[in-house]
């Protein structure tokens, strides 16, 4: 009985890790991009599938696999500050518009993927090995991303609250026209920030290159889950994303223990949803809230 | 310093300044005085360069500035301290002083000594986050960080607005003696008597987009001339 009670606990752990670090390298560069220039970019997975695809590509020529990493997320990289410069700057600000313009590049993405590359591409094996324990069996891979996650998240809390740059980028985050007054380059700040998220959307697919199946709509996958942790995380990202990752991933993982993938995924969403109606803002809308409530009372 | 001539500008089509002559000389301190909705804040954005200008020149420091972008024109030396203050919230007060320094870019002395002199509080509260000031300390703030930079304009839009009568005097006094310790020239907009009758050395008076009048010496000194152009 103490046997089974104690692989259900370390499942659910391992789990729980796995939906963290997929929630979380699938937000980031979204959250950022949405928190600076207030535009949600629909073409985010496709963004992904990018850093995906030429992480495999590299890697299938011949590029040794960090390596093959590395190129993923250049290319992404460069790939996103190009869309950025020719057309997404045209509608920062505009919530709406952007969501349907970056919602028409990504469908040209996916078409474009398929008629270059076909159905799919051989995926890399994943590498490490797995841990196995009673009936479980996880990939100490994807369970090293979770680390990845929070490195991740712990880099860019420094970059933002610690350098001069990250001053600078919440400041035109707050009041762009202040900012602009303060001799800020606010259009050089917001394409600095579209390159972050998009090496950030290119770490993302290099990483799950080795572990997930490489199709033309593997991006569809990370974007929802993007989008409903941005959702749900609030208007403060950097505080909002690791919160919705936790929150999202603990039902994620919960229900997975008990009920298997596709219920862990169903719950995920019901959560998210009840999220939505009792914290309209989001999770950090909500401390907002009780924050000023607080400071009024004193 | 800066010198205005045939200024237009329009939110969409909508004029709102039509030929706005204002000239400011190195060291001067002067006003622009008018009721509310007079075109105040437009004549400040146009001059930083939040807003582009229709039809006339902006000329600063000897260059024609019109057709560059407000972070240029900072960076050439105008600090700017927007009307109800906009301080950055979530940054803390040392963090939104260092947005200044990048105004004046050919400068390399910063004020932070003389800010902090000026205004102890922003030393003792340094670490805060700003949104959590009260009015006169967020306006104290709006202050030292358009000043650490070392500009050679200030650029003030109703400095006064929404805070405090005893403040507005301290605050009145305070821009005085440091225009004249740090040598900043000043331009600013009001509606505030108090502030136009004891800052200015010199004042226009605007009206419905247009400079209509221009006092100093007694004219300025006397209560009935300025409360002419202002809702007294
Ligand atoms: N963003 C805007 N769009 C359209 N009209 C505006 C805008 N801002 C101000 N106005 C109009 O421009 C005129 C001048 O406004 P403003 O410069 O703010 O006056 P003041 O600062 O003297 O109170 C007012 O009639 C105001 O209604
Ligand atoms: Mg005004």
């Amino acid at each position: 009985m103490f046997e089974f009670d104690l692989y259900r606990v370390l499942s659910f752990a391992f789990q729980f890790l796995d939906s963290f670090a997929v929630i979380v390298l699938a937000t980031v560069g979204l959250a950022i991009i949405f928190g600076m220039m207030g535009v949600i970019n629909l073409a985010h997975g496709e963004f992904i599938l990018v850093g995906a695809y030429a992480t495999t590509l590299a890697f299938h020529a011949g590029a040794p696999l960090v390596l093959a990493m590395v190129i993923g997320v250049a290319i992404t990289t460069v790939y996103g500050v190009i869309l950025e410069r020719t057309i997404i700057h045209r509608f920062y600000g505009r919530l709406l518009d952007s969501m349907v313009v970056t919602f028409g590049i990504s469908i040209v993405m996916i078409q474009l993927t398929r008629i270059a590359f076909g159905n799919s591409l051989p995926q890399i094996s994943t590498p490490f090995s797995s841990i196995g324990f009673g009936p479980y069996s996880y990939s100490t891979y994807r369970v090293a991303l979770a680390g990845v996650a929070l490195l991740t998240l712990v880099s860019l809390y420094w970059l933002f609250t610690r350098t001069d740059f990250g001053v600078r980028a919440r400041a035109t985050m707050q009041d762009a026209d202040t900012a602009r007054s303060m001799g800020v380059d606010t259009d050089r700040m917001y394409t600095s920030t579209f390159a972050i998220g998009s090496a950030l959307a290119g770490l993302t697919g290099a990483l799950y290159a080795p572990a997930r199946s490489m199709n033309p709509e593997m991006g569809s996958g990370f974007l929802v889950e993007a989008f409903v942790a941005v959702v749900v995380g609030g208007p403060s990202v950097l505080l909002g994303t690791p919160l919705a990752g936790g929150l999202l991933g603990a039902v994620n993982a919960g229900f997975t223990t008990l009920g298997g993938t596709f219920i862990g995924q169903v719950a995920m969403l019901v959560a998210a949803i009840l999220a939505i109606r009792l914290m309209p803002n989001g999770i950090t809308g909500l401390i907002e809230t009780i924050r000023q409530k607080r400071r009024e009372r004193a | 310093m800066l010198e205005i001539e045939n200024l237009s500008v329009s939110y969409g089509k909508t004029p709102i300044l039509r030929d706005v002559d204002v000239s400011v000389d190195a060291g001067e301190v002067v006003g622009i005085m008018g009721k509310n909705g007079v075109g105040k804040t437009t004549l400040v954005k146009a001059i930083i360069g939040l807003l582009e200008a229709d039809a006339g020149t902006i000329r600063f420091d000897g260059r024609d500035v019109t057709d560059e972008r407000a972070d240029e024109r900072a960076r050439r030396g105008i600090g700017y301290i927007p009307q109800g203050r906009d301080v950055f919230p979530e940054l803390t007060v040392e963090q939104n002083l260092k947005m200044g320094e990048t105004i004046n870019e050919a400068s390399e002395t910063l004020h932070y000594d003389t800010v902090y002199e000026y205004f102890p509080i922003l030393e003792e509260r340094r670490s805060q986050k700003a949104g959590t000031m009260s009015g006169g300390q967020q306006q104290m703030l709006a202050i030292g960080r358009a000043l650490v930079g070392d500009p050679k304009l200030l650029l003030l839009d109703e400095p006064s607005e929404g805070i405090q009568p005893s403040i507005v005097q301290d605050l009145t006094r305070d821009l005085r003696e440091l225009s004249a310790d740090l040598g900043t020239t000043i331009l600013f907009v009001e509606q505030n008597l108090h502030v136009v009758q004891n800052l200015s050395e010199r004042c226009y008076a605007i009206d419905k987009g247009t400079i209509v009048d221009e006092l100093e010496g007694d004219r300025l000194a006397s209560r009935d001339e300025v409360a002419a152009y202002l809702a007294v």
